[in-house]
Parts: structure tokens; sequence; C-alpha cells
């Protein structure tokens, strides 16, 4: 089947998609976007977290033709051309990458997190958190660059 | 996997389902494309509902709050706090904030797990559910609804349009039990809901049973041992009591997340709890 949408403001129609093939299937595979990271494939670990019409969700949970004329933003959109988005550079500046595999759903889960809420609280951060596994930092580094992020953007 | 149809609203959803009675309804896909990842389903189509307005709003209807089934559990915590404290509060406990955006209560109620954070609430608070077909809508009890793990009375026809869930008249509480706070299959969970003007009891346990189950012994015990009238301090025997008697409401069994004698002890444990939170609240108010 064919599906239409706009992926970091780009319109993309994909042809040949399969019925029950994912969002994330199809960011890494047909757009060529290898951003998000395909790990668990059934949520747990937040490693594909986009925005889908402006909400982060997990898109290996998406059926691809869910998102038919939607506009999705994955963590290639986020920079300014040459320019780390403010969490980006956060990470880097905090030492919250270490193998880097979780890095890019992290990244967009703190993104919406402070778009929501600029100066969270630890609790906030936690749960909303809760949902992007990390093997390698143990998290404190993390929660340090998302600190971080959030006194940059006040 | 042959189709993926998507509905514009909901009778063209009703119209769908009856000309493919065997497609799979997607709606948040956080359990859908689980299987479908894992090739452990192979559903002869999809049919997508999360575009359904119908289905994605709620409203009050008097005392009746009538949650379209498509409402994600990001907006049940964030809109409906307020008007039923118990669902909301099972709804923080579910996934993590990817998921809660876009899980829904129509999706547990169609998934029919046992563990549907989302159930007990629902048991306890009576609600009924509302299904549309091509041939009408009917609404059936919430606690008739569930027939075995992954089967409820949903025909092949119908769709899950609706809950309708009585404005919290009282306190209500929810626990669930598992290894860390978040994206847990509950080990065991229980909703306890207050209605004073009736002076009754709900009571209902996830993950512990086939279905979610209501324990019905215990709901009529604590209807009538609480004092209402003078709210005093929760004698120690009547909750443990009201412990007892939702832990002989469940039938549950060993699996990897825990024997059935644990669930049977942890449903006392969180019956217990529940009860009393909800009490504390009410002696409060």
């Amino acid at each position: 089947m064919r599906v239409d949408l706009e992926v970091n403001g780009v319109r993309r129609s994909l042809d040949g998609v399969r019925e029950g093939e994912s969002l994330l299937h199809l960011l890494r595979e047909r757009v060529g976007l290898p951003g998000s990271k395909n790990a668990c494939e059934q949520g747990e670990c937040g490693s594909c977290t986009v925005y889908l019409d402006e909400t982060a969700v997990c898109a290996c949970l998406v059926a691809a033709g869910q998102a038919q004329d939607s506009r999705v933003v994955t963590v290639e959109g986020l920079a300014d051309g040459a320019e780390l988005h403010p969490v980006q550079r956060a990470f880097v500046e905090a030492g919250a990458v270490q193998c880097g595999f979780c890095t890019p759903g992290l990244v967009v889960t703190v993104h919406d997190l402070l778009a929501r809420t600029s100066d969270p609280g630890e609790a906030e951060i936690r749960e909303a958190l809760a949902g992007n596994l990390c093997r390698c930092t143990g998290y404190e580094k993390i929660f340090d660059a998302v600190r971080l992020a959030a006194g940059e953007a006040r | 996997m042959t189709g993926f149809h998507t509905a514009a609203d909901l009778r063209h959803a009703c119209e769908l389902k009856a000309a493919h009675p065997d497609a799979t309804l997607i709606a948040g896909g956080t359990d859908v494309m689980v299987g479908l990842n894992f090739g452990h389903t192979s559903p002869a189509a999809l049919l997508d509902v999360s575009r359904v307005p119908e289905l994605r709003e709620w409203s009050r209807e008097d005392d009746t709050i009538v949650l379209g089934a498509g409402v994600p559990y990001t907006r049940i915590v964030d809109e409906l706090g307020g008007a039923l404290p118990g669902l909301a509060r099972a709804a923080r406990t579910i996934g993590s904030a990817q998921i809660r955006n876009r899980a829904t209560v129509g999706g547990n109620l169609g998934t029919a797990s046992p563990a549907g954070d989302a159930l007990p609430p629902l048991l306890a608070a009576r609600a009924s559910i509302e299904l549309a077909s091509l041939r009408g809508t009917r609404r059936v009890p919430a606690r008739d609804f569930f027939l075995g793990p992954g089967r409820s009375v949903l025909a092949d026809d119908e769709i899950v349009a609706a809950v309708r869930i009585p404005v919290a008249a009282g306190a209500e509480q929810f626990a669930k039990l598992g290894p860390r706070n978040a994206m847990v299959i509950a080990v065991a969970s229980v909703a306890v809901t207050l209605d004073p003007p009736r002076r009754r009891v709900g009571c209902a346990v996830g993950s512990a049973a086939p279905t979610p189950v209501v324990a019905g012994d215990a709901e009529t015990f604590a209807g009538a041992e609480l004092d209402w009238d003078g709210r005093r301090e929760l004698p120690a025997s009547v909750t443990a009591r009201f412990a007892e008697l939702a832990a002989a409401a469940t039938a549950p069994i060993d699996d990897v997340r825990g024997t059935a004698g644990y669930r049977r002890h942890a449903v006392a444990v969180l019956a217990r709890r529940t009860l009393t939170w909800a009490w504390q609240e009410y002696r409060r108010s």
C-alpha cells in the first residue's frame, strides 16, 4: 500500500508499504532515517521515540498506515542544520552518552518533556523518562543533561 | 495480511467491521503492534479507528462520564482526575508517557487481558460498555463483559464505542504490584470505590483470575461494616476480613510474574491498603 506523510518537514510518498509494517520500519528502511533505533519492538525501551503530530510515541507501536497524512519529527529533525538542539548539546556536555543507542529516543523524550514543562521537578523527570531504557549510564548523567537543558531553556 | 482499512467516523468503522469481521481493530497500537512485530498474530487485516472523532471525545451526561473508547490515557489523567479518580489513578500507572499518549480504554477492553490496568476501576465503579455495530448500539455492564483471557462478549461485527462511568460519589483508589514503577504488567491490582450516598463499596481485582473479577463478598461485607455516619477509624478486623474476601474472589495461576499463592497474598495486601486509603479520604472529606 501507499503511505503519504511529512517527515521532518519533507513530504514523502512511499509505495509498497506492508499493511502490518511499523512506522519505525518505514522511517528507518524506506525513508532512510536510522536515528530512531529498533530494539525491543514492544514499547519497552523508548529508543524509537518520535513525534507523531506533536505527540511523543514509540514508532514501533504505530502501524505505518496510521501515519497517513501525519507530521512526523524524528531525532534527525531536531537540530537546526549543523547547530545542535540545546537538548542534544546538554547530552554532550553532561556526558549523558555512552554507547549512544538509547540517546536518540531519550533526546526526543527530553525535548518533549521540556516543551511541556520548562522547569521539571525530580519526580517529573523520572516519570517522563521511565519509558526509555539506558543500559550504560545509570541515568544520573542523563538527569544532569535534563537539568542542564532545562536551565538553558529558562 | 491483505488489508488496511481506515475508518473516517463511527458509522464507517461499523461498516468496515461488518464487511471485514476478521479484521483486527487498531487504535493506539500498543498491544496490536507488539503481536505483529513479533509475528505472534497474523490478522487478515487491520482496521484503524485512531481517527474516528466519536471515539476520541468524552462528555458528561448528568452523573455519568461517557468516555470515548479511543481517548488516550494521557488525556484521562489530565482531564478526568476529578470526575473519575479511580480510573485516572490506574491510567497513571500504565506503561510509560509514550504508551499513555497512544493507549486507550477501548484497547484494554478489546484485548480483554486480565492484566488490563483500566479494567478493575471500571468494574469497581459499575461502568457499562457501549458496543456499536450496524445492528445498533447495546450496553453491557463492565462486570458482564469478560468471558476469559482475551475473550469478551464483543461480537465480530462490533466495536467498543464508549464506556459509561458513574462520576465518583466518593473516594476511589487503585493499587498495582509489579517489579518497578513503570512499564509493568501487573502481578496483581485492586480498585476500590466508596459510594457513601448508597452506602456501597466497589472492589475489583486484576491479574489474579482468567478475567478481571469483582470481589462481591468483600463489597457486601464492607458496605455493611463501614461506619458511614460516624466515620470512625477502620477497625483492623474489618480491613483484615475485607482483604481475605478480596483474595477469596480470585483464581490466580503461577506464571513468570508470580505464583498463585503470591498473587493471593498480594491481592489481600492491596485490598487492605486501597480500602484504608479510600476510608481515610472519606473521613477527611
